[in-house]
């Protein structure tokens, strides 16, 4: 297989983007709670984040001129490939520690896997990324795997 | 919900259920949260014309949210979230209203582990987001 996916592409396996730091802010927690109807305390009052936070603390901030027709930022952290439209596949997390207000945070993002499979419509790419988010003295905060599905 | 014991749970347990019916209001503050601007989830004659959706569709990651929601409030301070996963099977638009829920599959009593299986349902009763989790008490 691997007719879709160029060799210039299949290079980027294991390319990390460049890590980047995110200040974590009550304010930001308690809007994330209230939108998403969160039930416990810790979250509504912004002690804590809810788990799924760090997905929207690490979306891309780019200058409004910059967004697409669609509204979406351009992906920079993805090889030139045939297919275009994004799909979300499937997303695995693992948690180590609490995310808190004030916490400076670094996250790493790596493409892992790059493979192509024949879908029931036709050809398809699976692009697998791994995140790592670490706090300042280095211990492991939270890791992700997220599959994104190209057609 | 607080102060479950390990000790007390049983393998085919279920988890409580909680609907969620998001508004236009609703998707406009998650969407907003999170900073995300695609057009599919607040503009719907683009949503419709452009992209040839039925309707404004509902944030796959909000329903992963209130899929890990089974899961946090059911333990409340009682235990701690180490894992989880879902995959978005199927679209869901705005109007719809989905069930999130669960149910134990292993306990592990030495290390304290404790896995789930947890869904987002739709109206048809179809598993449109299924998912897992592991806590730890």
């Amino acid at each position: 297989m691997n007719e879709l996916i160029s060799d210039e592409a299949k290079s980027w396996i294991g390319r990390s983007a460049e890590p980047f730091l995110v200040e974590i802010s009550r304010r930001d927690i308690v809007k994330y709670s209230i939108a998403t109807e969160q039930q416990q305390e810790k979250y509504l009052k912004g002690d804590e984040a809810p788990p799924m936070f760090m997905f929207g603390a690490l979306r891309p901030l780019v200058p409004m001129d910059e967004l697409g027709p669609d509204g979406i930022p351009p992906d920079s952290f993805l090889p030139e490939l045939p297919l275009k439209r994004v799909m979300a596949g499937g997303t695995e997390m693992r948690f180590h520690r609490p995310v808190k207000p004030g916490d400076k945070l670094i996250a790493t993002r790596s493409l892992h896997d790059l493979y192509e499979k024949q879908g029931k419509t036709g050809p398809l790419i699976f692009a697998v990324y791994n995140l790592s988010v670490e706090n300042e003295d280095g211990e492991l905060v939270m890791e992700e795997k997220q599959t994104r599905i190209l057609r | 919900m607080s102060g479950i014991k390990i000790s007390e749970l049983s393998v085919g347990e279920a988890l409580p259920e909680r609907s969620y019916t998001a508004t236009n209001v609703s998707l406009f503050l998650y969407n907003a949260a999170i900073w995300n601007p695609h057009r599919i989830h607040y503009d719907e004659p683009y949503t419709t014309n452009v992209e040839n959706h039925p309707g404004v569709v509902i944030d796959g990651p909000l329903q992963g949210d209130w899929l890990n929601q089974v899961v946090v409030n059911w333990i409340g301070d009682s235990a701690t979230l180490t894992s989880f996963n879902y995959s978005n099977r199927r679209a869901s638009y705005l109007g719809e209203t989905l069930t999130s829920g669960g149910a134990i599959t292993a306990i592990d009593a030495e290390s304290g582990n404790v896995d789930l299986e947890i869904f987002i349902k739709n109206e048809d009763d179809d598993i449109i987001t299924p998912g897992t989790a592991q806590v730890r008490f």
